[in-house]
């Protein structure tokens, strides 16, 4: 691989390749009738190289890629699945991708919408759905926004949201952000939110709700979830399901069944549509029948005519994206499904805790596992009592060598030293047991040969970056 | 343990240290919570004249590895932030007792005074925290 790449704009300009400019077929205007000078540029650097070298430039960066296609990607609280090829033909049928919102005949579009949110309803048992939050977080904030529309319609006001130090980042952010504040909760011993506080937060009496990440990000399943879900009602609220790690509940436990009103799901996590490198997600959001008013507009409903849209009520949220969502995630999402089955989706949760826990024991025979008890989907190591005070950035980043993708680290904050590992179900005993193999060596290295993991990575295109200098001194511009 | 304790402050059990002069208080980070947060690349700091009740965040403190916050030990006002930390923060991390500093409070409530930890009692809690 090459270590050193130019990029693309500081290759040949030497002006000598310019055949392959085509003639001007149009008639040429003098740019100062069109442009004030002042906004004329007096160059443009554009790269002037021949074809091959465009090719073995973008080919070369691409080699540099990682991702699911290319090996295990135990990234925490993120669900790295394999998505199958399958996916893809299907999102590129013709009749998928030559189609406009606007266009009059797009029935069968609007008919894979109303079928994907009738499953996700079977799947989470939520009465109406609404598929348009472009990802996780927004989808959070789209149910942030129905509660906060729901309690003022009733004329109460509700200002608070309760969030355990469990739960992702984003829930507090998008709380925040939905003009709430936080009550945090720090969990119990056994990593579950403990009820007695929980009882003496919702006496404040302005609580809108709960917002809870379940299984939580120690992947534990908080076997209190009834009665949690009980007492934020007795008291008024609402109660919000972070659906990001659905992937070990998938055909075996529901959200509304546990007592929740409002979910949201990864379609890029759970769903297997592709995931990372900046999108494009898809967070639907499930809601109780006593919510389905508040869903944003446009929303679908089934008539004796077919699928159609919703009249327009006062009480929706309104729009909350263009049209109708990441239209091409959300055809994948469904052609995972249809692939799967019931069954198919049930065994899905299955080996994801199978391997989870697969993972686990073995590890932790060397790794320190802070929270010890049967897991979900994943399991959170730490740093302690690593030889020589090795680090969980030392482990991290000597992991890289191996040609694998390293954990989550340093999250959850509950855990000092964090490394948060979540294979899913799509790796097999092998890639499994080479990620073991992997990490035993790096075990052995930290009590024999510590300096090199500071150092690591050795393998890689660039060594260790100094993320410190990056982060307080950042070159903005040259 | 290897941190820094020094006696003459005063603790929190949330890692703030609290010295007293002419009635008021300045505040920083315990040596243990910047080394438990490592390398701290930002300190976005209140500005002077906020108030605060004790127990709300009054600074954000933002390392390479996570994001900690600056609890009020004391309800009161900012009458002065540590300037310097805007371009040097690693001054905490370096000199978490001294050039570190965060902020001063002109404090309202004498009696809050009193829940103020020792630092012989600090050092118990980080002993029971650490195991």
């Amino acid at each position: 691989m090459k270590s050193n790449i130019p990029l693309i704009f500081e290759k040949g300009f030497d002006g000598e390749q310019q055949s392959f400019v085509p003639q001007m077929d149009v008639d040429m205007v003098d740019l100062n009738e069109i442009l004030p000078e002042n906004l004329q540029r007096k160059d443009l650097p554009i790269p002037n190289i021949p074809e091959v070298d465009i090719i073995r430039h973008f080919i070369n960066l691409s080699l540099r890629n990682y991702g699911v296609d290319t090996g295990i990607y135990p990234l925490g609280s993120c669900t790295m699945k394999y998505n199958p090829k399958v996916n893809e033909v299907v999102a590129k049928l013709p009749g998928f991708t030559f189609i406009h919102p606007l266009q009059e005949e797009s029935e069968g579009c609007l008919e894979l919408l109303y079928h994907l949110s009738k499953l996700l309803g079977e799947l989470t048992g939520m009465d109406g759905f609404t598929l348009q939050p472009a990802a996780g977080a927004h989808g959070e904030l789209v149910g942030l926004l129905i509660m906060k529309k729901y309690f003022e319609i009733k004329g109460l006001k509700k200002q608070k949201i309760i969030v355990p130090d469990s739960a992702h980042g984003t829930n507090p952010a998008s709380a925040k952000m939905a003009g709430f504040s936080i009550i945090e909760l720090k969990s119990n011993e056994h990593g579950e939110v403990p009820l007695d506080q929980l009882e003496f937060a919702m006496l404040e009496g302005d609580i809108a709700g709960i917002m809870l990440t379940n299984p939580n990000t120690l992947g534990i399943f908080d076997k209190q979830i009834k009665d949690i879900t009980r007492i934020v009602h007795d008291n008024g609220g609402l109660c919000y399901y972070d659906g990001a790690n659905l992937n070990p509940m998938l055909g075996i436990c529901r959200p509304r069944d546990m007592g929740f009103d409002i979910v949201h799901l990864n379609l890029h996590k759970t769903f297997s549509t592709p995931h990372g490198g900046g999108g494009p997600g898809s967070g639907p959001i499930g809601v109780v029948n006593e919510l389905i008013p508040f869903l944003p507009e446009p929303c679908l409903i089934s008539t004796k005519q077919g699928i159609a849209c919703r009249e327009k009520n006062d009480v929706s949220i309104g729009r909350i994206k263009a049209f109708w969502g990441n239209f091409g995630v959300i055809i994948r999402a469904y052609a995972y499904i249809l692939a799967l089955g019931a069954e198919g989706l049930k065994k899905v949760a299955q080996i994801a805790v199978l391997n989870a826990n697969y993972l686990k024991v073995q590890l932790q025979q060397k790794y320190y596992l802070p929270y010890n008890r049967v897991c979900q989907h994943e399991f959170v190591l730490s740093d302690q009592g690593m030889p020589n005070n090795v680090t969980t950035e030392d482990i991290a980043k000597r992991i890289l060598d191996f040609g694998i993708y390293a954990p989550t680290i340093y999250f959850p904050l509950i855990i000092p030293g964090a490394l948060m590992i979540e294979p899913t179900e799509t790796e097999s005993k092998q890639s499994l047991d080479y990620f073991v193999e992997v990490m035993n060596q790096i075990y052995d290295e930290a009590k024999s040969n510590s300096v090199l993991l500071r150092n690591a990575p050795h393998n890689t295109p660039v060594k260790r970056l100094d993320a410190v200098l990056a982060a307080r001194k950042p070159v903005l511009h040259d | 343990m290897d941190y820094e304790f020094p006696d003459h402050l005063k603790y929190t059990s949330t890692h703030e240290w609290i010295r007293f002069e002419n009635n008021i208080a300045t505040v920083g980070i315990t040596d243990y919570a910047q080394h438990q947060l490592g390398d701290i690349v930002f300190v976005e700091l209140p500005e002077v004249g906020m108030v605060f009740e004790k127990g709300s965040n009054a600074a954000e403190i933002e390392s390479v590895k996570a994001v900690g916050d600056l609890i009020m030990p004391l309800s009161g006002e900012i009458i002065e932030i540590n300037e310097n930390l805007a371009d040097n923060p690693e001054l905490v991390n370096s000199s978490p007792f001294g050039e570190g500093w965060m902020i001063r409070i002109k404090y309202s409530h004498l009696d809050e005074k009193d829940d103020l930890l020792s630092s012989e009692e600090y050092k118990q809690i980080l002993q029971k925290e650490i195991h």
